[in-house]
């Protein structure tokens, strides 16, 4: 998967709406999360620079946030909730199910770039439960066999 | 006749379709020119267990509830305005019988609505929904009165903290009032990470103007010019009807420079949080705000004096400042007229796990838990035996069935070893595996544990890897008793409440449910039938009456059997999941202890 640099300009249209002050970090890493899938080296420094506070401060909010992310992750995110209604009404199958559909782990990116899957803490839709939010729409009471049908139709939309 | 249709569009609703509901009822509405008018409401109906059966539909003011509907439904709704309500969408009850109301509906009518009680009855988006039920009066009455006066009213409500520790907020705003230095914050706490619990969520998503009025009113009591409002990453609807409704009050004048003309000037502004559960805990809460890593501090010094930027600041939880319009409304004196002695008005909590009907429940304080369950919640899923119910979110406890009398109040859970938290409430049947939960909890907290301070850091660690061998079947002779020195360890020398709470769920679990921990370390047990390496399924062939479901719901093929004879389990490919036992109707499928391999 080709990973987009950051340009100077990608960088002021990112931070335009923050004035340089240290209370917008998080604000502007997120924004950065959205728009590159992770956070950028490069653009760590220069949010450093923008904040004029140490890269390593940013880099440790970057690590403490579940949110945020330095590996580059997947045009699809799957966030399977395992939160404790979720975990009571089989959320481990439905991992396991999902797992062995993509072939990848909780906190992996398939290698074609296309799925990340994430394992969440409670989504607070404990009567859909087990749910699953994959890029923000909540599907609730999900079954194993209805997981082939919404991952061919997210493959075929990402190729439109 | 003018009516109204709201559609929940709360997150359940919307999963289960709610948008698409919306256009098809304004459509048929427009096609048969009928005199209404269509809105959309987040309603908490939403998550009050009818979403499982969303999205739901209320015709007012006729007050007819529809569940589950379709978009294709929507002309025959539309067409029964003002006339014969559609049957078969209406709700039914025990004995089958269909019913119009909410108010009828056994789940509502023991509620009581305060935090509550606009959602569900207005449009979110709509600044003028909420002021035609009575919204900014109560800030309107406030800037009449000294911030004395304000404060004498919360303090003679009772009100206590909402988050979970229940501290007074009519004392925490005096202390802060008491503070001269410049400037001063309010912050609302909506990162409600407690799994099961969605108050919050609830309250920011459907009666947003609530939260702001309440947080106004605080920021004239204690003499502050600037709020936050510090909201899950994950709640994205939630921030969006926050953010409007902040531009919408904005733009009429109630908040920004000169609230409600009044010449005083408020700032609000939302926090988009992390994904961190410890920043739910206040220090580290405004570390976040601060755009820092959201650490906790030793709270030596208030964050009432100290707190934001070191300025004093007072942090409140979503459900307390919804409180704050009633209290100023209608005065602290009748608010404190429900509840109990030292637990004033009321809770809401969210009952969610194996209980029949899921959802968002309001009541007074002081009711008993068998109450909350059985009367409002319809009792336990396929009227299995309760085993227990887990109180307080990841840092509360477990009640077992023989403490169900006990009345729901924040004193009364902490002194049995659970707390009342932000009130999420899972119901656990005998198919809960007490040892299976201590150490899904410990997990989470490992998880969430920021990693500051080594109690709660290396204790956490230690605790999940014992539990984990428990359950796995390497537990040993003095386990539980090394899980309760840990426990109290942690209590005494952790920095911040999520590593002094943390043991709870372990140590409540030992306390009410020693026989489950014995049963996996000395008998290579697990009763309930749920920890896979200690459990083994069996089909009873005189029960079984081949129907086929437990072979279909098995995830590696492991069940054989044709249409009308009985079932078997392999059980070299069986992984003891228990999907089989959850879906079989005739109870065929037991678990039995695995017999031990030789090593």
């Amino acid at each position: 998967m080709a990973i987009p640099a950051i340009s100077d300009q990608d960088f002021d249209r990112l931070t335009r709406a923050y004035p340089s002050d240290r209370r917008y970090a998080l604000a502007v890493m997120q924004d950065m999360q959205r728009r590159y899938n992770y956070i950028p080296p490069e653009g760590l420094t220069a949010l450093a620079e923008y904040l004029n506070c140490p890269v390593a401060e940013l880099y440790s909010m970057a690590t403490f946030y579940k949110a945020l992310s330095l590996k580059p992750k997947g045009n699809h995110i799957i966030k399977v909730c395992d939160g404790t209604a979720c975990h009571i009404r089989g959320s481990v199958n439905l991992l396991n199910g999902i797992m062995a559909a993509l072939g990848i782990g909780p906190e992996e990116t398939t290698e074609d770039g296309e799925f990340s899957l994430e394992l969440v803490n409670c989504l607070g839709s404990c009567a859909l439960a087990p749910v699953m939010v994959v890029d923000g729409v909540y599907y609730g009471k999900v079954t194993l066999e209805s997981l082939p049908d919404i991952f061919n139709r997210l493959r075929e939309g990402a190729a439109v | 006749m003018n009516c109204t249709v709201l559609v929940c569009c709360g997150t359940g609703c919307i999963a289960n379709g709610s948008i698409d509901v919306t256009e098809a009822l304004s459509r048929a509405l427009l096609e048969i020119g009928a005199d209404a008018s269509v809105k959309t409401a987040v309603k908490q109906t939403g998550c009050n267990g009818f979403c499982e059966n969303g999205p739901i539909v209320r015709i007012m003011p006729d007050d007819i509830s529809y569940y589950r509907v379709k978009p294709k439904d929507a002309p025959a709704i539309a067409a029964s305005i003002g006339g014969k309500p559609v049957n078969r969408l209406l709700f039914r009850d025990e004995e089958g019988k269909p019913v119009l109301s909410q108010k009828a509906n056994p789940f509502y009518t023991p509620q009581r609505k305060v935090a509550l009680r606009n959602i569900g009855e207005i449009d979110p988006g709509q600044l003028a929904d909420y002021r035609a039920r009575g919204g900014y009066e109560a800030l309107k009455k406030a800037l009449a009165m000294t911030p004395d006066e304000i404060i004498r009213e919360v303090e003679i409500s009772g009100l206590r903290g909402r988050g979970g520790a229940g501290f007074p907020t009519g004392r925490k705003w005096r202390t802060a009032a008491g503070y001269e230095a410049e400037p001063k914050y309010v912050v609302c706490n909506g990162d409600e990470g407690d799994p099961g619990a969605f108050m919050d969520r609830s309250i920011l998503e459907g009666d947003p103007h609530t939260v702001l009025e309440g947080m106004a009113i605080c920021a004239l009591a204690v003499g502050a010019s600037e709020g936050f409002l510090y909201i899950r990453d994950e709640y994205g609807l939630a921030r969006e009807h926050i953010q409007r409704a902040i531009s919408d009050a904005e733009e009429e004048g109630i908040l920004g420079d000169s609230l409600m003309g009044g010449g005083k000037s408020l700032r609000l502004s939302v926090v988009r949080g992390g994904g961190a559960f410890v920043c739910g805990e206040s220090t580290a809460l405004m570390a976040s705000i601060e755009g820092r890593v959201g650490e906790p501090r030793a709270k030596y010094i208030r964050s009432v004096q100290r707190g934001l930027w070191n300025q004093p600041t007072v942090l409140n939880n979503v459900e307390t400042f919804a409180n704050i319009p009633v209290i100023i409304n209608e005065g602290g004196a009748s608010f404190a007229e429900l509840g109990t002695d030292n637990s004033k008005g009321t809770k809401v909590f969210a009952m969610v796990g194996k209980v029949k009907r899921t959802g968002l429940v309001e009541i007074p304080m002081g009711v008993s838990l068998r109450h909350l369950i059985y009367d409002i919640g319809g009792g336990v899923i396929g009227d299995r035996p309760f085993k227990a119910v887990q109180t307080g979110g990841p840092s509360g406890g477990c009640i077992p069935a023989d403490m169900l009398d006990l009345p729901v109040d924040f004193d009364t859970l902490t002194q049995y070893g659970a707390m009342m938290g932000s009130g999420g409430m899972i119901v656990m049947d005998d198919r809960s595996c007490m040892v299976e939960v201590a150490r899904y909890y410990v997990n989470f907290l490992a998880g969430e544990s920021c990693g500051k301070c080594s109690p709660c850091r290396e204790g956490l660690r230690q605790m999940l890897q014992i539990l984990t061998d428990i359950r796995e079947g390497r537990g040993k002779k003095g386990d539980v008793e090394l899980l309760e020195e840990i426990g109290e360890t942690m209590i005494g020398a952790s920095l911040c409440a999520l590593g002094k709470s943390a043991p709870n769920p372990v140590l409540t679990t030992i306390r009410y449910f020693r026989d489950e921990y014995d049963a996996h370390i000395h008998e290579y047990r697990c009763p309930a039938g749920v920890c896979p390496k200690l459990t083994a399924f069996e089909i009873d062939p005189a029960a079984c009456t081949g129907c086929t479901r437990c072979k279909r719901a098995c995830p590696t093929g492991a069940i054989t059997g044709g249409v009308k004879s009985a079932h078997n389990i392999d059980q070299a490919s069986c992984i003891a999941c228990g999907s089989c036992r959850d879906v079989c109707r005739f109870g065929a499928v037991r678990a039995a202890a695995k017999r031990r391999l030789a090593v």
